[in-house]
């Protein structure tokens, strides 16, 4: 029960933080002071009082997008394991469940982008629709691989790899963690995929299908998008922090990983420069090959002898 | 004699640019093998004259002529067909006069009747039209650009302007007095430059001799403009491809040179330096120190960037091979300017029309160029490093002036002339052109920015490229709007 509450109030607060140690570290690498990283969470709270206004263009599907969105990023969540290395819900096959989850919140966001009738928000939904297709199957690859390698196939045998593969686990651990991170720059669109921070609306994935939002709607897209990174840097984590940890030291572990993460996300923004968008496929294809990778390894360590 | 020919800023007899036919300028067109600097036209009585001046870079001389239009002739065969270049200027020629180059290929408005633009459109599964602006999410000027796409390739970009007319020729016409204020105000960007130009037409005009001293002054806050406008736009290109350390780095790097400006003369983008017969602040030598200082934390700090930007893959990658215009494209669509030297075409009007100063100090620069982002990227960088040297060479030269007057007398404009000035802003060459009547009264005033030759050029380099690529290749030329719609 206390891990139940631990891990909502942990969704509700850290990725906000993240987002705000993202900025926080790109603002130290260019030598600004940069904003509280309690900024994103402000800047939340002061959207949830602003009017939304909508296009005259738009129709209901635009309306309920924001809030489908929302419960369903809230809903895969619950699959997911946090501090501890515990899900709210832990049933065989959950992955696929936040796969089709999640799924179903993209083609709400691809048709509501549409359904503004923006050349932009349509260009911005083609490229998030490629990207996304790429992204599926290197993530089914990689999870069901090592749900099968422990036989659990729920999320949170993702740390039982060591005790299932022995010397193996540490080559699946890494391939899996570099999986997940590329998997992270491409679905949360961070450099060098995307650019959150640019106003050019022509070069956006992401961030142009979301131009007419405001208000709540734009407040709940943002923090939807933070959740999403968290969820992700939750599954990495799952992957590094070992079993039989005491309870606090597993929810610290937990939160520096994350914190960790968001200064490798901050530090890339800061020192790359952005991928031509016909070079971003060659990007893709690393993690669906390292995606490949894990499946050979388990695949060996499965069937090999 | 078919052409008069003239210098860069000296007085003619307007009464002597000779009269030829368009056919005989056709013709002079093909054999003289020269650029075309201005192509516009001036009521006479019931008639329409049509100045033609054309450089010839090689020599340092500018040709004029004229062909007169009476009212019954409304049409001619355009020149466009046979000499690319001239396919901006013959459609302003348009659109003041209604003298109608015939057979035009692209015959639209320039700067009035947006509302009944033709535009460009194509047809086809898979094509689709992308409209940007004119009002933009950046803090730029308002300008409509069309692209036509295939999926993420663009085949066509349609660029229509128009919106930041102002009547500038018409104002300076009707200004009582010189009006340097008006000048600095054509391009808000260029503010030496054109203030520069305009005051050199001026000086021209009325027999002015201009001291030594304001003469290398106006030529260092030329080169700070140069450099700080450089540097902004590395900047930007950094920014438009997300890579955060040039972006901020090259944007705080600027602000030492403008502040340097605003230490000199109040104003960080020069306004109120120049004025015709002189200058108004002088560079004394505490200044010459503040400046030498900067110019060499500048350096520094730019060298280093550039230097770390230049090895990191991702950077060069999103660069080169993006937004290429050819050698030839460049030449025959008649760009001038940085864009133009980036592509091959080595034109740069402080060196090919003979300076008193500019050639003391140095001699053009020797550029391999690519016709790229990359080669517009590192030309810059290589014009900031040029720019900054020329400065401690025009201050060690001002040293010697030190007791000269900032300002002349300025003596009374003449009747009947014309006379034309070509300054290489940080855009490229600025031709102001003047001309006056029988009563010493400005008859014609044109002004050429060099955006107006090169915005063709950037709808040339984003054809097959992504759309996606179009920020990167606008910030590589950074044209200005209002230098366009006057």
């Amino acid at each position: 029960m206390l891990d139940i509450f631990i891990n909502i109030f942990i969704l509700l607060t850290v990725p906000f933080l993240m987002i705000g140690v993202i900025k926080k570290t790109k603002a130290f690498w260019s030598g600004r002071k940069g904003i509280n990283i309690f900024q994103p969470f402000w800047d939340f709270l002061r959207l949830l009082n602003k009017e939304t206004v909508y296009s005259s263009t738009t129709s209901w599907i635009f309306k309920i997008t924001p809030i489908i969105n929302f419960s369903v990023i809230f809903f895969a969540s619950l699959f997911v394991p946090m501090a501890n290395g515990l899900a709210i819900i832990n049933i065989p096959f959950a992955f696929i469940i936040f796969s089709y989850v999640l799924a179903l919140g993209k083609f709400f966001t691809l048709i509501s982008a549409l359904d503004t009738g923006s050349s932009f928000e349509g260009m911005g939904a083609s490229r998030e629709a490629c990207f996304s297709t790429l992204v599926e199957p290197a993530f089914f690859i990689a999870i069901g691989s090592i749900t099968a390698l422990t036989q659990n196939y729920t999320f949170q045998s993702l740390k039982l790899i060591l005790e299932n593969a022995g010397i193996y686990g540490y080559l699946v651990i890494t391939l899996a963690i570099i999986t997940l991170f590329i998997m992270l720059l491409i679905e949360c669109s961070r450099v060098p995929v995307d650019d959150p921070a640019t106003h050019l609306e022509l070069t956006m994935i992401h961030e142009v299908m979301i131009l007419d939002n405001s208000g709540i709607d734009l407040a709940l897209i943002l923090w939807t998008s933070a959740i999403k990174m968290f969820l992700f840097a939750s599954l990495i984590s799952a992957l590094i922090i070992p079993t039989g940890l005491p309870q606090i030291i597993s929810i610290l572990l937990f939160l520096s990983i994350i914190f960790i993460i968001s200064i490798i996300i901050g530090t890339i923004e800061s020192s790359t420069a952005r991928y031509r968008m016909t070079h971003v496929f060659e990007f893709v294809f690393i993690m669906s090959i390292t995606a490949l990778l894990i499946l050979t390894l388990v695949t060996y360590k499965l069937y090999g002898n | 004699m078919k052409w008069i020919l003239t210098e860069n800023n000296k007085k003619i007899n307007s009464l002597e640019i000779p009269t030829i036919s368009i056919e005989d300028l056709k013709h002079d067109l093909k054999n003289m093998n020269l650029r075309v600097v201005g192509f516009f036209g001036k009521q006479e009585f019931e008639n329409i004259r049509l100045y033609v001046t054309l450089a010839d870079d090689k020599n340092g001389i500018f040709y004029i002529s004229s062909v007169l239009f009476n009212p019954n002739e409304k049409s001619y065969e355009s020149l466009t067909q046979d000499f690319p270049a001239f396919h901006i200027f013959e459609r302003e020629f348009y659109e003041e006069f209604g003298i109608k180059p015939l057979n035009h290929p692209w015959l639209k408005p320039i700067r009035h009747n947006q509302d009944k633009y033709p535009f460009f459109s194509m047809r086809g599964e898979d094509v689709h039209e992308v409209a940007v602006g004119p009002i933009h999410a950046g803090v730029i000027e308002p300008g409509h650009f069309r692209f036509m796409c295939q999926g993420e390739k663009v085949y066509d970009l349609e660029i229509m302007l128009g919106y930041q007319h102002r009547g500038i020729e018409e104002l300076i016409l009707n200004s009582s007095n010189f009006n340097n204020r008006l000048a600095e105000s054509i391009c808000g960007d260029t503010v030496i430059g054109h203030n520069m130009a305009y005051s050199m037409v001026m000086e021209s005009l009325s027999d002015t001799k201009i001291s030594e001293k304001s003469k290398i002054i106006r030529r260092i806050a030329l080169e700070l403009e140069r450099m700080a406008v450089h540097i902004g736009d590395m900047g930007a290109i950094s920014g438009d491809m997300a890579y955060l350390p040039g972006a901020s780095i090259f944007g705080t790097t600027r602000t030492l040179v403008i502040n340097t400006m605003l230490e000199i003369c109040g104003s960080r983008f020069g306004r109120g330096l120049i004025n015709v017969g002189g200058i108004n602040f002088d560079i004394d030598h505490s200044m010459e120190q503040k400046i030498i200082a900067m110019l060499d934390e500048v350096l520094h700090i730019t060298q280093k960037t550039v230097k770390v930007m230049l090895k990191k893959s991702s950077c060069i990658s999103r660069m080169e091979k993006t937004g290429f215009v050819s050698t030839e494209n460049a030449r025959l669509l008649g760009a001038v300017g940085m864009a133009a030297r980036s592509s091959g075409v080595n034109i740069d009007s402080r060196f090919d029309f003979k300076d008193e100063f500019y050639q003391l100090i140095g001699k053009k620069l020797n550029f391999k160029a690519t016709g790229d982002v990359y080669s517009r990227f590192r030309l810059r960088y290589e014009e900031v490093l040029q720019s900054a040297n020329f400065i401690k060479n025009l201050l060690e030269i001002l040293r010697q002036y030190n007791k000269q007057n900032l300002k002349s007398e300025i003596g009374f404009v003449s009747p009947n002339s014309f006379v034309i000035s070509s300054v290489e802003g940080w855009r490229g060459e600025i031709v102001h052109i003047a001309i006056t009547g029988a009563n010493s009264e400005l008859l014609r005033y044109k002004i050429k920015d060099s955006s107006f030759n090169n915005w063709y050029m950037l709808a040339m380099a984003v054809r097959n490229n992504g759309i996606s690529d179009f920020p990167l290749c606008n910030k590589s030329f950074n044209l200005s709007y209002c230098g366009n719609d006057l």
